[in-house]
């Protein structure tokens, strides 16, 4: 499945002072992958489109802190 | 003290939600200036603006300034709130 | 010139008085990929750019102007009634003892606002790759900031914030498209 959130693992040495983070994880936002944008996207309603920062469905790509999701957040 | 009623919030809300699709598109369309439907929509929410404007300058006072909008008697362009009070 | 409008873009809250999040913020509002350092730099470059792009740096440098606004509002409430123990508990004693609450252009580690931070090589392929790697550097900033935050009012304001630099950086790139003049070309070489 597709997503704007990709992963990687970095090397852990046993001499690392900190408990390692084993996953890491950084964005490619969609405006990688749209290329000059086609005419006739998808768009939100307006009241949700302002919420959201866009108008067009296929740029939204929220990001939310560690405090908002529970777990380890969004980003890394 | 003077707060704004609830209204206040709601008629503002929805003139940023209008003016924002506004902005989406006028930059869409400073990249895409053929696109025919996208500029019909943009004049539409334009002319809608105007109403929204209209409607919350009468009850909040004047949005605009330099001419942009009319103002009251006394001058009320620097009634409190400023945006970043409410 | 510019016509002031008396609102903001969008419907900024804070939910609570934590000043350590305004010395956090306060990046983005003086700091090398703030909004300042932005709207300065796209309404600069737009003299010299070609004619089919200036208008979209013309309209970005302007949103940009409103998110400086945006931001300050975010400082402002996050500041406003905070007492100066407060204040001196978030870390914000040197900035206190030199403009109280007053906001300043400066970045979090209190450097003030330089023009260093804005470019314009007046090569328009040049000037565009620095305007999609700012707005990339600002989506990170915001992200970081949004990693920091605990108040989810004060983060959705800035996911807002960070999908505008979204949506820039997607219309820089198909500026950069526009002036390669590939569209609808075969390409021929």
């Amino acid at each position: 499945m597709f997503t704007t959130r990709k992963q990687y693992e970095p090397y852990i040495s046993p001499f690392d002072p900190c408990p390692p983070i084993r996953v890491k994880t950084y964005v490619t936002a969609p405006n990688l992958y749209v290329g000059f944008q086609p005419p006739n996207l998808p768009q939100f309603p307006l009241r949700e489109a302002l919420m959201k920062g866009t108008l067009w469905q296929v740029f939204y790509d929220p990001y939310y802190s560690p405090y908002e999701t529970k777990t380890k957040g969004d980003g890394s | 003290m003077k707060q704004m009623p609830k209204e206040y919030y709601e008629q503002l809300e929805e003139l940023q939600a209008v003016d924002f699709a506004l902005v989406e598109l006028t930059l869409y369309l400073d990249t895409h200036p053929n696109d025919y439907q996208a500029i019909q929509q943009f004049n539409q929410l334009a002319q809608k603006r105007k109403q929204l404007k209209k409607q919350f300058e009468a009850a909040y006072g004047p949005l605009e300034q330099f001419g942009h909008s009319y103002s009251n008697y006394p001058w009320n362009w620097d009634d409190a709130p400023w945006p970043w009070q409410v | 010139m510019w016509i002031y409008e008396k609102k903001l873009q969008y419907p900024v809250r804070v939910s609570t008085c934590n000043p350590r999040l305004a010395k956090y913020l306060i990046e983005q509002y003086g700091g090398a990929d703030g909004e300042l350092a932005a709207a300065l730099r796209y309404l600069n470059q737009r003299y010299t750019l070609p004619p089919k792009v200036i208008g979209l740096l013309n309209d970005i440098g302007t949103e940009e102007l409103a998110h400086l606004e945006m931001i300050a509002t975010m400082v402002y409430k996050l500041t406003k009634d905070a007492t100066p123990e407060q204040l001196k508990e978030a870390g914000l004693e040197p900035h206190y003892v030199d403009h109280e609450r007053a906001l300043f252009y400066h970045n979090a580690a209190g450097n003030p606002f330089t023009a260093t931070y804005i470019q314009a090589k007046g090569d328009p392929i040049t000037d565009l790759y620095e305007d999609i790697a700012a707005e990339e550097k600002a989506r990170a900033t915001y992200q970081w900031i949004i990693n920091m935050s605990d108040d989810p009012d004060l983060n959705d304001g800035l996911r807002f914030l960070r999908e505008r630099e979204i949506i820039h950086a997607q219309r820089f790139r198909e500026a950069v498209e526009i002036l390669k003049e590939e569209r609808n070309h075969k390409k021929v070489f």
